[in-house]
């Protein structure tokens, strides 16, 4: 039997069963054959690219559009905007319906999904039969529903729903009325914000003393009444700067108002609806995950049922329901782009859509656009990596 | 003895303890005190004041059992259960009646054309006011919805599809059904051959793969050539990568040899003339369509997707980088944006000539799609597997491949089956995404039936989006509780 000894050579392994080898030939093949395949699509690309006679890079970005939107925050003017503010006005009007969407669906999720966890039979029945039947029924079909079916139930144009201070509903949108700004507004926001610093601050010095002396202050109403009271008191000593305009019936259809359109409130219900179903899921296994023992030992240190659920059970389960939420925040945002099946224009619509179809520059297009939903998700995915960092259990 | 019993047995409150309780009045009671007072009582002896069988338990008072007491306990139990119950009932009372109403009550069942699901107002035979769904339109639609334009005299090949198709997947997804082995090779191998010539018609045209002009012209005998070429290569590299290995060549070089001649075989059944008509993929629709995009994107998603989970958790940089990057690209742009990418921008990356079928375009977005979130998938399966399961493989001496084969998958896989049904129920529900890219699934069919003016009433929409949602939900619905219940199945231990 051959003993090794320190100077004699190791014996000769093959090459392919070097592990560190064998690792980096793969590595490179890959490499090999991905750069390949890159090239070879890029150069067909162009050729392809020239035979059809279209144009390649980004300059179109400030060609003019020429086309119209129907919603649009940003100036917008057919005649004059470019395809840049096309991109712009796209993105705004996702944006929209995702956070409208996103406020809606998180309420409704947790309303629906403390439901389900009722002892009252009717109540936890009802939201068991909501989020099964919403949760199994493709989106899509949802926004066609609300869309096509439900919407167009309403009222003509010329005989349209009236809601009183909500204004009008017909079929052609919700004339909601419209805010107009007087001189002293400034004032008013101002108070606002001066309002909600100062929670801030209470809310900690409340803390601090509380630690320190164990006496409680009022921080909840303090805020409510700080919230609401400051800004009406600016509100009237600035001379009631804010009115509303009201929509009024004319001969074919409401005149004035701010104008919703259909598009946005069929897109933003079958959203809200059908996220707030699975964001029920979640609250529903946020608040199952919380162990039986922590309600009963707050009970048993003499704490009641609000504080315990304020202090020991709802912070335990935000921390299982904030990461699955994100995400379902993050799928509503990528969903808003099936608003292209009912043209409401949002990013994919207008300028997946529209601007690709008239330049026919797909590759810049495309890749825009999904570079804009990848960078809102990594942005969302961001802040739910930090968000869980600073929640997560510190163990001592 | 038994008469006492009974008379006891009447009275209130007296339950098993006979002994303690004075019998009732007019029966001869001997008292243990009054007569043998210190003797024992021996052990089933006949006294009088010993019961010889249990009284049977009164029925609880009305009010306490029942279904009243439940409902009073459980839905008006205090003011704010009361009123939340009295809510709920509203809301009840709100939806059902009337859905119950338009789809049953005063649903139309028979009918040839609008007339019979129009107001005399809208030019039909219902009074003004009526709101019914209209399922005659449905009824008549109902062979479109389900194969589309398929021609009629060749739907019995998607017919034979189907019934293959769930009649092998049934007893896959039972757990006790036998011929597990089989039953995989036939769904993974035969079945997908068999459906794309009954679906298309078979006879597909081999032109060969090398550059042309190499050797013959293309057409069929230039494809074998081709193939003969490709082959030796294979197997060359086969020989190769044993040799540069210190192995015995032969074993890969059969494996490599089979390989191909399998896929000869495929080929070759590609390329028979069955006598089927072709049937183009522009006149398949309806549910076939969302069948079609849906089983084969979980299928080529599968093998991807583990794929993909291996490179993510491989310790070669270059491998992990291109996997993060290909999962997280796919999973954080929207499946619309993918299909538009996949049938506007792919066609730019072929080279000049090369079309492609725009349902087979769909399902390269869609598979890619899917590959990622089912890497994903696999990935928490992976991470499931204690360490000690890698060691031990390792230990043993088995290779990289080996271990993933005969121990880390098969765990690995089994702990992710909800998972994955999870993913094609998401998968099936984003099927109906290809309606906007012009693909007429379900739901497309249903989106286009609305242009014929034969059918056209103000309840056409909402009758078919009705059957539409119902058949939604019955698949999905019947998918999630299999997950469900092969969740709680492979449940086992850590309880």
């Amino acid at each position: 039997m051959a003993v090794t000894t320190a100077g004699e050579s190791a014996p000769r392994v093959a090459l392919l069963n070097d592990p560190k080898i064998r690792a980096w030939i793969v590595q490179i093949l890959l490499l090999v054959v991905l750069v390949w395949l890159t090239y070879v699509g890029i150069q067909n690309m162009f050729a392809n690219l020239q035979a059809a006679n279209i144009a390649s890079g980004f300059g179109f970005l400030n060609r003019n559009a020429g086309f119209a939107i129907s919603q649009s925050l940003l100036d917008y003017d057919q005649a004059t905007s470019t395809f840049g503010r096309v991109f712009f006005v796209g993105l705004i009007n996702t944006l929209i319906v995702s956070i409208v969407g996103v406020v809606i669906a998180t309420i409704l999720g947790f309303v629906v999904g403390i439901a389900r966890l009722s002892q009252n039979w009717v109540v936890s029945g009802i939201a068991t039969v909501y989020i099964e039947t919403l949760r199994n029924i493709p989106l899509l079909l949802q926004i066609f529903v609300w869309y096509f079916a439900v919407l167009r139930l309403l009222p003509g144009r010329r005989d349209s729903l009236d809601m009183g201070f909500l204004g009008q509903l017909n079929i052609s949108g919700w004339y909601a009325p419209k805010p107009i700004y007087g001189d002293g507004i400034n004032l008013v926001l101002g108070a606002l914000v001066i309002a909600i610093v100062a929670i801030f601050v209470i809310a900690r010095w409340a803390r601090k003393r509380q630690e320190q002396t164990g006496e409680i202050f009022p921080v909840f109403w303090t805020s409510v009444g700080l919230f609401i009271g400051l800004p009406l008191i600016a509100y009237f000593i600035a001379g009631m700067p804010l009115s509303f305009e009201y929509p009024e019936q004319g001969n074919f259809g409401p005149r004035g108002g701010a104008r919703i359109y259909p598009e946005f409130i069929g897109l933003l219900l079958a959203l809200s609806f059908y996220t707030g179903a699975f964001i029920a899921e979640i609250v529903r296994a946020g608040i199952l995950g919380v162990n039986k023992g922590q309600t009963e030992a707050s009970h048993a240190l003499g704490l009641r049922n609000g504080p315990t659920l304020r202090l020991v059970i709802v912070p335990q389960a935000l921390r299982i329901i904030i990461p699955p939420l994100t995400s379902q925040y993050l799928n509503l945002t990528k969903n808003s782009s099936l608003a292209v099946a009912i043209a409401y224009p949002d990013l994919v619509s207008v300028f997946a859509g529209t601007a690709l179809n008239q330049t026919g520059q797909a590759v810049e297009i495309l890749m825009m656009t999904m570079l804009t939903y990848l960078a809102l998700s990594l942005l969302i995915s961001a802040f739910m990596n930090w968000y869980n960092a600073k929640m997560a259990l510190v163990e001592r | 003895m038994a008469k006492e019993t009974k008379t006891t047995k009447s009275v209130p409150g007296v339950k098993g303890k006979a002994a303690d309780v004075a019998a009732p009045e007019g029966t001869p009671v001997a008292y243990p005190h009054t007569a043998d007072s210190l003797a024992p009582v021996p052990h089933g002896g006949n006294v009088a004041y010993v019961r010889t069988e249990m009284a049977s338990s009164e029925a609880p008072p009305a009010l306490a059992s029942g279904p009243v007491a439940w409902i009073r306990e459980n839905l008006f139990s205090s003011i704010p259960n009361t009123v939340l119950t009295l809510l709920a009932l509203y809301v009840i009372y709100v939806i059902v009646p009337p859905l119950v109403q338009f789809a049953f009550v005063d649903a139309v069942w028979s009918g040839t054309d609008r007339t019979a699901c129009a107001t005399e107002q809208q030019g039909g035979v219902q009074p003004n006011g009526w709101f019914g769904a209209c399922w005659a339109y449905v009824g008549v639609y109902g062979e479109q919805f389900i194969y589309g334009r398929y021609p009629d005299e060749e739907l019995w090949r998607v017919d034979i599809v189907g019934l293959l198709f769930f009649g092998a997947l049934i007893p896959l997804l039972i757990p006790s059904a036998p011929f597990k082995r089989e039953n995989i090779i036939f769904i993974s191998v035969v079945f997908p051959v068999v459906a794309l010539v009954l679906l298309t018609g078979g006879h597909f045209e081999l032109n060969g793969f090398m550059p042309t002009g190499f050797l013959f012209e293309p057409g069929m005998v230039k494809f074998w050539v081709d193939y003969l070429i490709l082959s030796a290569i294979v197997v060359g590299i086969a020989y190769a990568i044993a040799r540069a290995s210190d192995k015995d060549p032969m074993p890969g070089m059969r494996g490599a040899a089979i390989f191909m001649v399998g896929i000869a075989i495929i080929m070759a059944i590609f390329a028979v003339d069955f006598g089927l008509e072709h049937v183009p993929t522009d006149r398949w629709g309806g549910l076939l369509v969302t069948m079609v995009i849906a089983v084969t994107g979980i299928a080529v998603s599968l093998p991807i997707g583990i794929v993909l989970a291996l490179g993510r958790r491989s310790h070669m940089p270059i491998v992990r980088f291109f996997s993060v990057v290909f999962i997280e690209f796919w999973r954080g742009v929207p499946l619309i944006t993918v299909l538009f990418m996949s049938s506007v921008m792919l066609p730019l990356f072929l080279p000049e000539g090369v079309t492609f079928d725009k349902l087979l375009r769909a399902l390269v977005g869609v598979a890619m799609f899917a590959s990622a979130y089912m890497a994903e998938v696999v990935r928490g399966g992976l991470q499931a597997i204690p360490k000690g399961q890698f060691e031990g493989a390792m230990a043993l001496g088995l290779n990289y491949n080996q271990m993933m084969r005969m121990i880390v998958m098969p765990q690995a896989l089994k702990l992710v089956i909800p998972g994955i049904v999870n993913t094609f129920i998401g998968l099936f529900k984003d099927t109906t995404l290809v309606l906007i890219i012009g693909l007429f699934d379900f739901l497309g069919q249903i989106q286009s039936s609305f242009t014929d003016p034969t059918w056209a009433t103000p309840v056409q929409a909402l009758s078919a989006y009705l059957f539409a949602a119902f058949v939604y939900f019955v698949f999905c619905f019947g998918m999630s509780r299999y997950s469900i219940f092969m969740e709680r199945r492979l449940d086992t231990g850590h309880r």
